[in-house]
């Protein structure tokens, strides 16, 4: 880990200002994946301006009748806030399937949809990844490389890792809208959808924010209804990153959405695909996964995807 | 569908030891600092209020066991990725590895040491003894900070990934109990004998709570 | 003490201490953080300076130039230690393959290449990645299907070959011909290996954590080129090895050199992401298993051949041994291939050969029941035999693994279970049940104690011996407790310093047994002073109870006896020829309920059973935890344990314990352990074997037979992850 400045942000439009002034700034709250990358050495981060002290913890009603989720608010605190459970149970469930108990405690709404991969070749600074070290390779994409837990869709020839969150798949099949403000006090909304790129040529770019623009919010529109459930598959039982996860919102008529963790590079969800849902997995799946382009290691994501989608939707 | 292939040969090459950048395009990394990279923060642990200088990168882990010598909050992987590290801040559990110290300014800290000491232990150190909820000892004491930390949790009615219906209340059941401890790895494979523990203090507190 | 004939009847077969559930000693301090592991004792050497490894990047080549410049300038920075600066050091011992430290050559990525040490941690680790290598690459081959491809089938040079394999194979009424895979595993002990070390007057003090005290003390002495008597060895506590301690490993070296170089006492502790390909594994393996019967269920041919990878020069893994021993059959043919390659040192993990060899044995098993239409329990049982198949007049010291079957097929249930593959749902989960034989070897090595008579009636006992979780401490203070007629809180055990007398060590389950009887022996030694001082000729007539010696009429108390000064004495263990003249094994059987999801195939244990043979337990408190800690290893080798390795680059690269899933609480059902009522009076003195490798043994296949009986689809390859069958699976 590089040495660094620290200093404690007393305002959100400060923060931000702050953040696009001091070259090399990042800010840093519940600091879960940005302490672990900074001590690899995969973010080097000169000047850290602490933002937890800006209040942006507090779950509030917007006036369209759906919450606003402030950026501090903390995993735990969101997967247990009575509104949230009772109209918006796929984001508790997607919350709790992810990380611990420990890290829940800290982690909060911005820094979730901030998260980077877990792609192993990104997390070994002995190897090449262009979205490390933009233009160095994709060692994942090399012979012999060890890619059973990457990417299958929306992935391209520079980077093959996905998103790791789970919040994130939640959030997606709720149309959540993510709010920010950027250094010189604007702000802005944007949809979930829009907000995560995908690699293309640039995978070190992730999202739309622009240097110091800083989450201040996350929007959830008014409830949906219906049955919320989400299926997280892993190799293990508890305290481990998605294989596949499948958040889906089903209604009474058999319309709703379905939104992928662990398949690309952001939470993946299509409204041809929703159309599908009254005509089962098998529908969805070949509409959502169109295109997709494993490797032979994670092929079985696609068989996976479909086979999760169905039993979800063979409970009830 | 085949998979797309990108060939990488391994060649005669220079490679910084930690962090290779490696060749072109690679961020060139000008900036420097803003500002002092020490700070002096005052930190309650264990009831104790403690003034520290500590480098801005030194996790809270690291300030526990070698700037206050308390090192029964453990190292075991330094990534957030075993829970050996578990101690509470201001009554929440969190991995102290993942945390710097200069962010826990004005906080209330209890780790291992706070919760009890050999000739006065804790009923849920009583019970890891008890029920050999342990063998190395190294994951130990993070798994009982949040062993009670997750009682806890049960009774403030925060959900888990095994909970049933989430508007009801939550009970301290075996799947709930393992769920909630899945963030604290034992190698040693103590895990029958920990839930047996954990499951021993929450009877103590339900009868404590009906009594 | 000499035991060259079996243990006759002695004070442990009416013991007060041994055999009864005993709490661990050392209970109370783990349980607050108070017990001292190698990397957090700062009271053991003033000023401790902190190194940082750093380590190669590439799988195979030479280092041709290093810059540290960077490095020694950066901030707190005291000095480095270069791999070239030192040059090539002699290997550490005879069971190290790779170098640990010194010298151009890289044998496998992630070596250990230099030690950057500065003030603090956050220093020292900020300077290591400054340092730049230069390398010449040698393109390596890392596919060890590929040489399996080339090798199998040799049979030229065999482990073992009994009578006719190939004819009575060719003849069998019944037979099976199939692979097995078994991955790369990594101990991943919750402790990362660590090591403070010191030097003054030319004397080197290292504190660390190893399971082996003396072959580290020796193996320093050699990579150092010093004399043993200026090193000492210090390590109470060990927060897991499972073989991962064995042996000395680069943080001691690296520790060593750096301390000396800088004259300071030096830390260093492997950063969690270094440890998977920095130390050893246990070598992945391909398996290829022969079964011949008859309709009966007789086996009468029986091969195994196996290959695993390793460095030049090493062992690899001994996946075949327990097919040697563990069934009968007439015509036997064991086969080991080894595969050279340049992935980091292949070396012992916890049950090292039978831990995956009885991973494809005990499915092949599973397999020949089936097709025989025999039930997998009773086919086991048709097959035990009471005598060493490749040489019939060695026998098994004290062999009940039928009973093993027996008694956990009855409190399990098993009979009641659903024998049709699939045929049985709960929702949407496919219920099976499985169960595994388990053979692991009950060695006994020389193992030596101290025991110190205090003036206060209390003993102190001292040995080398180490405490990795097994509950050492414990065990040794009930045999001296037992022995000197005293109550466990009167014998307070100090362990792990090599200042005191050598030991068995921890390592192939041959603790337990071996150090309980060097205690055991250096108590029978005091107990003869004590006579001496009583001037009785025959100690025998003495008894010991209550703190008090009797002597006929006379009886003194322990502690008046030590009033003029400590009595100490000094003996060890040592084991005769007459043990090896039989076989000494321990055997288990394990039983597995689970489910199986039909969706995502995702597996759910439900519940896990085991009943073990190994001899007296001498703490059945601490042995069921060994017992029940080895079934969660077994459930991780089955369900998700997987060193993935990069066959073109040479390394595993999911080298953090994110990328190498362990099992975690919610993946563990209840568990129960059954432990026989038996003695082996030719194990020890007090008729115990080892359980901590038992424990492993079988859990795996155990495991892979129910998800076979759950779904009918027969996966032959660890782990079972759902890729593996989730298309042959039933539609939702």
């Amino acid at each position: 880990m590089r040495q660094f400045s620290y200093e404690r942000a007393i305002d959100p439009a400060q923060a931000a200002a702050r953040a696009a002034e001091v070259e090399g700034a990042k800010f840093i709250a519940g600091g879960t994946n940005l302490l672990d990358l900074m001590k690899l050495e995969i973010e080097t981060p000169v000047h850290l301006i602490d933002v937890n002290g800006l209040g942006l913890d507090e779950i509030t009603e917007t006036d369209e009748g759906g919450l606003r989720i402030g950026a501090l608010v903390r995993n735990t605190a969101l997967a247990a806030d009575e509104r949230i459970r009772r109209d918006y149970p796929v984001l508790t469930r997607a919350l709790v399937a992810g990380a611990s108990g420990q890290l829940r405690n800290k982690a909060t709404t911005a820094g979730n949809l901030l998260q980077r991969t877990r792609c192993p070749y990104f997390y070994d600074t002995a190897q090449p990844c262009n979205k490390r070290a933009p233009g160095s390779g994709c060692a994942a994409l090399s012979k012999g490389a060890f890619s059973r837990q990457l990417g299958i869709i929306g992935t391209s020839e520079a980077c093959i890792a996905t998103h790791p969150s789970d919040m994130a798949v939640g959030m997606r099949a709720l149309d959540a809208v993510v709010e920010t403000i950027t250094p010189t006090g604007l702000t802005r909304s944007v949809p979930l959808e829009e907000f995560h790129l995908l690699p293309g040529d640039t995978p070190e770019r992730e999202n739309v924010l622009m240097p110091g623009e800083m989450i201040t919010a996350v929007a959830l529109p008014a409830p949906v209804g219906g049955v919320h459930k989400y299926h997280k598959v892993r190799d293990r039982a508890s305290y481990a990153f998605a294989l596949v996860s499948v958040a889906l919102i089903r209604q009474p008529d058999g319309t709703g959405s379905v939104a992928l963790g662990g398949v690309a590079p952001k939470p993946w969800r299509s409204v041809e695909a929703d159309a599908e849902l009254p005509n089962g997995a098998e529908a969805v799946m070949a509409r959502l996964l169109n295109g997709a382009r494993p490797t032979e290691e994670n092929a079985f994501k696609i068989t996976l995807a479909t086979r999760t989608l169905a039993a979800m939707l063979a409970e009830e | 569908m085949s998979s797309p292939s990108k060939a990488f040969e391994p060649r005669r090459r220079t490679l910084l030891a930690g962090n290779t950048d490696l060749e072109p395009g690679a961020a060139q990394r000008t900036a420097a600092p803003v500002g002092p990279e020490t700070t002096t923060i005052t930190v309650t642990v264990n009831g104790t209020e403690q003034e520290l200088t500590v480098d801005n990168r030194t996790t809270l882990l690291d300030a526990l066991r070698e700037h206050l010598q308390l090192t029964g909050t453990k190292k075991g992987c330094d990534h957030g990725q075993c829970g050996a590290c578990t101690c509470t801040v201001n009554g929440a559990r969190i991995n102290s590895c993942l945390s710097l110290a200069v962010m826990h300014d004005g906080d209330a800290v209890q780790t291992i040491e706070g919760i009890g000491m050999p000739e006065a232990l804790d009923p849920m150190q009583a019970a890891f003894v008890e029920h050999d909820g342990f063998q190395c000892g190294y994951c130990t004491p993070g798994q009982i900070c949040s062993a009670k930390a997750v009682l806890e949790e049960i009774a403030a009615g925060v959900p888990s990934h095994v909970t049933g219906d989430l508007t009801t209340r939550i009970e301290a059941t075996e799947a709930e109990i393992r769920e909630r401890m899945s963030g604290n790895i034992c190698r040693c494979g103590a895990y029958s004998n920990i839930l047996a523990a954990i499951t021993e203090v929450a009877e103590q507190q339900a009868q404590g709570d009906r009594a | 003490m000499q035991f060259n004939q079996p243990a006759g009847d002695n004070l442990f077969d009416n013991a007060r201490l041994i055999g009864r559930p005993t709490p661990r000693i050392d209970g109370p301090l783990k349980v607050s953080g108070q017990a001292p592991y190698a990397y957090e004792r700062h009271d053991a050497a003033e000023g401790q300076l902190v190194g940082y490894p750093v380590v190669s990047t590439i799988a195979q080549g030479r280092i041709t130039g290093m810059d540290t410049s960077a490095a020694e300038a950066a901030p707190g920075v005291i000095g480095v230690v270069t791999t070239l600066e030192v040059g090539e050091m002699p290997t550490p011992s005879g069971m190290h393959t790779a170098p640990l430290f010194g010298g151009a050559e890289v044998w496998h990525y992630h070596q250990a290449i230099a030690v950057v040490v500065a003030e603090s941690f956050e220093q020292a680790r900020a300077a290591a990645a400054l340092v730049k290598v230069d390398y010449d690459v040698t393109k390596g081959s890392f596919d060890l299907e590929a040489v399996w491809q080339q090798k199998k089938d040799d049979n030229s040079e065999p482990v073992a070959r009994v009578g006719d394999f190939e004819t009575a194979y060719q003849a069998a009424e019944v037979t099976l011909d199939q692979e097995y895979r078994t991955p790369s595993h990594s101990h991943a002990m919750m402790e990362p290996h660590a090591s403070i070390a010191e030097w003054q007057d030319g004397k080197l003090t290292v504190w660390t954590s190893n399971q082996m005290i003396e072959w580290g003390r020796q193996s320093l002495a050699t990579t150092l080129e010093m004399d043993a008597d200026d090193i000492r060895v210090d390590s109470p506590y060990i927060g897991g090895g499972f073989g991962a301690k064995l042996f000395l490993r680069a943080d001691a070296v690296m520790a060593a050199l750096a301390a000396r170089k800088l004259q300071r006492a030096v830390k260093v502790m492997l950063p969690r992401p270094m440890v998977m390909n920095n130390t050893t594994h246990r070598a992945s393996t391909i398996q290829r298993i022969r079964i011949g019967a008859q309709a009966d269920g007789k086996i009468t041919a029986i091969a195994h051949e196996a290959i695993s990878h390793t460095l030049p020069g090493g062992s690899g893994e001994d996946a075949v041994d327990q097919t040697r021993k563990f069934y009968a059959g007439d015509n036997r043919l064991i086969v080991k291939h080894l595969a050279e390659m340049h992935l980091p040192e292949a070396n012992a993990m916890r049950a090292p050969g039978e831990a995956s060899g009885l991973m494809a044995l005990e499915i092949a098993m599973d397999e020949m029941a089936e097709k025989l239409g025999m039930d997998p329990v009773e086919f086991r049982t048709v097959n035990d035999t009471q005598v060493d198949p490749e040489n019939p007049d060695r026998t098994f010291s004290d062999r009940h693994f039928v009973e093993c079957l027996r008694q956990g097929a009855e409190a399990f249930g098993w009979v009641s279970r659903n024998t049709t593959p699939g045929g049985m749902r709960d929702g949407q989960w496919l219920i099976g049940h499985g169960v595994a034989g388990a053979y692991r070897g009950g060695p006994a090595t020389t193992s030596g104690a101290r025991v110190r008579l205090q003036d206060t009636g209390r003993i102190i006992v001292e040995t080398d011996m180490t405490d990795i979780g097994t509950g050492s401490y414990t065990i040794l203070a009930q045999t001296v407790a037992e022995t000197m007629g005293v109550d466990l809180d009167a014998v307070e055990v100090r362990l792990g310093d090599s200042d005191f007398p050598v030991s068995a060590g921890s390592g192939g389950q041959w603790g337990a047994a071996s150090s309980t009887a060097g205690a055991y022996a250096a108590c029978i030694a005091l107990r003869e002073q004590i006579a001496e001082r009583l001037r009785v000729n025959d100690p025998e007539t003495l008894s010991f109870a209550n703190g008090a010696v009797n002597a006929g009429e006379k009886q003194v108390t322990l502690a008046s006896l030590a009033a003029d000064g400590e009595l100490v004495a000094e003996d060890s263990i040592s084991f005769g020829d007459f043990r090896d003249e039989q076989v000494v094994s321990t055997f288990a059987a394990h039983f597995v309920e689970l489910g199986v999801h039909v969706g995502t195939g995702e597996i759910r244990l439900r519940r896990m059973l085991a009943a073990c043979d190994a001899g007296r337990i001498l703490n059945p408190v601490t042995a069921r935890s060994q017992v029940i800690g080895g079934m969660v290893m077994g459930v991780g080798a089955a369900m998700m344990e997987e060193m993935a390795i990069d066959t073109g680059r040479g390394y595993f690269p999911a080298h953090d314990l994110a990328g190498y899933e362990v099992p975690v609480h919610m993946d563990i059902p209840s568990q129960e352990v059954i432990f026989l009522d038996t003695v082996d009076p030719a194990s020890s003195p007090l008729k115990a074997k080892g359980v901590g490798e038992l424990g492993l043994c079988g859990v795996a296949a155990a495991v892979a037979n129910a998800v076979y009986n759950a779904t009918g689809v027969r996966v032959r390859s660890y782990p079972m992850t759902l890729d593996k069958y989730l298309d042959q699976l039933p539609a939702v």
